[in-house]
C-alpha cells in the first residue's frame, strides 16, 4: 500500500496549489470579473512571501511569526495585485481580458526579477529554515504524510469557508447577484463597486497564497518559481472544472493533482504498465482536456447553476442600461 | 417644514461620443510617458546598478532607442519581430471584431509551427535515386498548407461548440493552448529519441534568397516576411472594412440579435471567421516554423499569442493601427532586453516594463471613453 498512499498524499499536496488559485478566482468571477492575471498574482504571491520570510529570518523572529508573516506578506502582495486589476477594470472599466493578461505579464516578470536578485531573496533562507515550521503537525514523521503542512489545511479551510460564504450568507447572495446582473443588484441597493473591489482583492490575496505554498512547501526547491506560471493557468482551468463552486475545488484539485502527477507515480504503482517518456506529456495534457470536456458538457446541459456568472467579463457602467 | 439638501455626487461620469483624433493621441501619449516614468522609478528600485548610481538613468532611457535601432542587425530584428507579432494580432482581429474572445492564438500559432516543422521533418532531406525527393520550394508550399490547416483546425474546434451550444470561448480557447503545448512536447520526444528533446535547426525547407545585397542572407528572409505580413495587413483591412463578410462580422459583434433579424446566419459567421482567424495564426506559425526557426519547441511562440491580444485591443481592432501598437510592444521589449544586459538584471525584466506601460495605456482608455463631470457650484434643491 505504501506507494499508493504516497501517490494520494502527493496528489493532495500538489492539488492545494490549485485549491488556493481557484478559490480566489471563483470569488473574483462571482463578482463578474474574469481575472486572467491569476498566474501573475500567484507568482507575485510567491515572491512576496519569500521576500517577507527573508526579512523575518534576518530579523531573527520566532518560527511561529515567520510562518504567519510569510503568509501575510504573500496575501498582501496578492491584494496589491488585485488592487491594480480592480482599479483598472472596476473604476476605469477597462477590458478584463487585456488587463488580466497585462497583469500576468507584469507579475510573472517581476517575480522572476525579484527571485533572481540574490541580495533580496536568498533561496537558502526561504527554503531551509521555514520548511519544518510550515509542515507543522507532521514535520517529524518519516512517511509521506510529512509533506502536508499548515498551508495545506489552510487551503481546505478557505475552500470550505468560501463555499459557505457564497451559498449560505447574505453577503454571498449579494455577491452572486452582482455577478449575474450588476444593474439589478445596484437597483436593490447593493454597493456594487465596493463588492467588486473586495471580491477581486480578497480573491487575489487567496490565490497569491497558492504561489507561496508551491514554492516554500510543496516543491521546496530553488527552481520552483520558474514553473509557477503554468499552474496559475491550471487554476483558472480548475474554476471551470468545478463549475464555480469553491467547496468542490477540494476534490477537483485532488483530481488535477492525480492527473498531473500520475505519470511519475505509475511506474511504482503499477509496474506492469510501461510509461514511456513520450506518454508523459499526454498525461499532463489530461487536466486541460478534462476541463474542456466539462466546459462542453456544462454548456450542452445548460443548467443555470452550472453556467459561468452571466455578466462575467463585462464592465458595469451604471448609466448604461 | 423640513428641508433636505440633496447633494449631487462629487464626480459624475458620462459616456463620450467622439473625441477629436489629436485629442485621443495626446491622451495616449501622456499615458505612455507617465508609464515610462513609472518604469524608471520601478527600475530604480529593482536594479542594483541604478540604485547605486542614479546618474545612469539617462543611459537607462537611451537603452530603449539603442535596443531597437542602434545597429543594422537590430533594425532588421526589430522589423522582423514586429512583423511576426503583427501577423498574430491580425489573425485575432476578425474574431475580436465579432466579440469572439479568442485567447487561443498561442496554441493556434504553435500548431502552425508544429505542422510546418512536421512536414519538413518527415519529407525534407530525403533522397530518392540520389536526388532530393522534395525540393525546397515544394516543401515550403506543403508546409504552408499544413500550417494553415493546423491553425484553422485548432481555431475552429472552439468555434463549432460556441456556435452549437454557446460554450464559453474565452476559456475553451485558453485551454487549447496547453493541449497544443503538451502535444508539441509529445512530438519532440517522439522525434528526438535521445532524450534531449530539442530538435536542431533543420537544413531543408529554406526560404529562397530573393533579395541580394542586403548584407546577410537572413535579411532576405526577414524582408520577405515583412512584405508578406504587409500584404496580409492590407488584405485583412480590406476584408474587414470593404467586404460583405467584414460587415457581417461587425453586425454579429455589435448585436447577435440584430444580426439574426437581418437574416445573417450567426453560426455560419462564427465558424467561418474562426476558420480565418485560425488560418492566419497558422500563417504566423509558418513564418516562425518555416521562415525563421526551422525548428519547434514548446516556447516557439513564446507568449506572443497573448501579447497579440493586447496589441489587437490597444489598436481598437484596426489593422493599420496595429502596426503602431505591435511596434510599441517590440520597441519596449527589445529596449528592456538591452537594459537587462547592460544593467545585469534578470531576462524577465522586459515583461515588467511592458506590463507597467500597458497598465497606463489600458487605463488611459477610460479618459477617452468617458467624460468626468465634477460637481458644479452647489445648487440647493429643497424637498419636502
Amino acid at each position: 500500500m505504501g506507494p499508493f498512499i504516497d501517490f494520494l498524499v502527493d496528489s493532495l499536496g500538489f492539488g492545494a496549489t490549485f485549491m488556493y488559485g481557484s478559490t480566489g478566482e471563483i470569488i473574483t468571477e462571482k463578482a463578474g470579473h474574469l481575472n486572467l492575471g491569476i498566474p501573475g498574482v500567484m507568482c507575485m504571491g510567491g515572491a512576496g512571501g519569500c521576500l517577507m520570510i527573508n526579512l523575518c529570518v534576518k530579523a531573527g523572529f520566532p518560527p511561529f511569526l515567520i510562518v504567519l508573516l510569510g503568509i501575510l506578506g504573500s496575501f498582501i502582495m496578492g491584494v496589491l495585485m488585485g488592487l491594480i486589476y480592480s482599479f483598472l477594470t472596476v473604476t476605469l472599466r477597462a477590458n478584463q481580458n487585456v488587463t488580466g493578461l497585462a497583469l500576468t505579464t507584469f507579475g510573472v516578470g517581476l517575480m522572476k526579477v525579484l527571485m533572481s536578485d540574490k541580495k533580496l531573496v536568498q533561496a537558502t533562507t526561504y527554503l531551509v529554515n521555514p520548511k519544518n515550521y510550515f509542515r507543522f503537525p507532521f514535520a517529524s514523521r518519516t512517511d509521506n504524510l510529512h509533506t502536508l503542512g499548515v498551508m495545506f489545511f489552510i487551503a481546505v479551510i478557505i475552500a470550505i469557508g468560501a463555499g459557505w460564504l457564497l451559498y449560505h450568507t447574505r453577503t454571498g447572495l449579494n455577491l452572486r447577484s452582482i455577478g449575474e446582473n450588476p444593474a439589478t443588484a445596484d437597483a436593490a441597493g447593493i454597493n456594487v463597486i465596493r463588492y467588486k473591489y473586495l471580491a477581486t482583492c480578497i480573491g487575489s490575496g487567496i490565490s497569491a497564497l497558492g504561489g507561496l505554498y508551491y514554492i516554500i512547501d510543496y516543491m521546496c526547491s530553488q527552481e520552483a518559481y520558474l514553473s509557477l506560471e503554468a499552474f496559475g493557468w491550471l487554476s483558472i482551468a480548475l474554476v471551470i472544472f468545478v463549475l464555480w463552486k469553491p467547496h468542490i475545488t477540494i476534490p477537483g484539485a485532488f483530481i488535477f493533482g492525480v492527473l498531473f502527477s500520475c505519470s511519475s507515480h505509475i511506474p511504482n504503482l503499477l509496474p506492469f504498465i510501461k510509461v514511456t517518456m513520450a506518454a508523459k506529456p499526454l498525461f499532463k495534457m489530461l487536466p486541460y482536456v478534462f476541463t474542456i470536456v466539462v466546459l462542453i458538457i456544462s454548456s450542452v446541459r445548460s443548467r443555470r447553476e452550472n453556467r459561468p456568472p452571466k455578466s462575467l467579463g463585462i464592465s458595469y457602467f451604471r448609466e448604461e442600461r | 417644514m423640513q428641508t433636505n439638501r440633496v447633494k449631487a455626487p462629487l464626480v459624475h461620469l458620462s459616456r463620450r461620443d467622439t473625441l477629436p483624433l489629436w485629442h485621443k493621441a495626446v491622451i495616449r501619449l501622456a499615458a505612455f510617458i507617465l508609464g515610462m516614468a513609472v518604469c524608471g522609478l520601478v527600475a530604480l528600485l529593482l536594479i542594483e546598478k541604478l540604485r547605486l548610481d542614479p546618474s545612469r538613468m539617462g543611459e537607462f532611457y537611451q537603452s530603449f532607442i539603442k535596443g531597437s535601432f542602434s545597429t543594422l542587425a537590430r533594425r532588421w530584428k526589430f522589423f522582423k519581430n514586429v512583423a511576426v507579432l503583427l501577423c498574430i494580432a491580425l489573425a485575432l482581429t476578425p474574431a475580436f471584431r465579432m466579440r469572439f474572445w479568442n485567447t487561443g492564438a498561442e496554441g493556434q500559432t504553435l500548431m502552425g509551427v508544429l505542422a510546418a516543422v512536421a512536414v519538413n521533418f518527415y519529407l525534407g532531406g530525403k533522397y530518392t535515386n540520389g536526388r532530393v525527393a522534395w525540393p525546397d520550394w515544394s516543401l515550403l508550399v506543403l508546409m504552408f498548407a499544413a500550417s494553415l490547416i493546423a491553425g484553422a483546425v485548432w481555431g475552429v474546434i472552439p468555434a463549432l461548440f460556441k456556435a452549437r451550444w454557446n460554450t464559453n470561448e474565452t476559456l475553451f480557447t485558453l485551454m487549447m493552448n496547453y493541449v497544443a503545448t503538451f502535444f508539441v512536447s509529445y512530438c519532440l520526444i517522439k522525434w528526438v529519441p535521445s532524450g534531449s528533446s530539442s530538435l536542431g535547426k533543420l537544413s531543408s525547407g529554406k526560404l529562397p534568397t530573393v533579395f541580394t545585397g542586403l548584407g546577410k542572407s537572413q535579411y532576405s528572409d526577414y524582408l520577405l516576411i515583412i512584405i508578406l505580413v504587409g500584404l496580409v495587413t492590407a488584405l485583412v483591412y480590406v476584408y474587414l472594412n470593404y467586404s460583405k463578410h467584414g460587415y457581417e462580422i461587425s453586425v454579429v459583434g455589435e448585436s447577435e440579435r440584430t444580426a439574426r433579424y437581418v437574416g445573417i446566419n450567426v453560426n455560419k459567421v462564427i465558424v467561418r471567421t474562426m476558420l480565418l482567424s485560425g488560418m492566419l495564426c497558422g500563417l504566423a506559425g509558418w513564418i516562425i516554423g518555416a521562415g525563421l526557426d526551422r525548428s519547434v519547441t514548446t516556447e516557439s511562440v513564446g507568449g506572443q499569442g497573448f501579447t497579440a491580444i493586447m496589441v489587437c485591443w490597444l489598436a481598437k481592432f484596426d489593422p493599420i493601427m496595429m502596426i503602431l501598437t505591435s511596434g510599441l510592444i517590440i520597441f519596449l521589449n527589445l529596449g528592456a532586453d538591452q537594459i537587462s544586459t547592460t544593467f545585469d538584471v534578470s531576462g524577465a525584466f522586459p515583461n515588467v516594463i511592458i506590463g507597467i506601460v500597458l497598465f497606463f495605456i489600458i487605463g488611459s482608455e477610460f479618459f477617452i471613453n468617458y467624460k468626468i463631470n465634477f460637481r458644479k457650484k452647489e445648487t440647493p434643491s429643497v424637498t419636502k
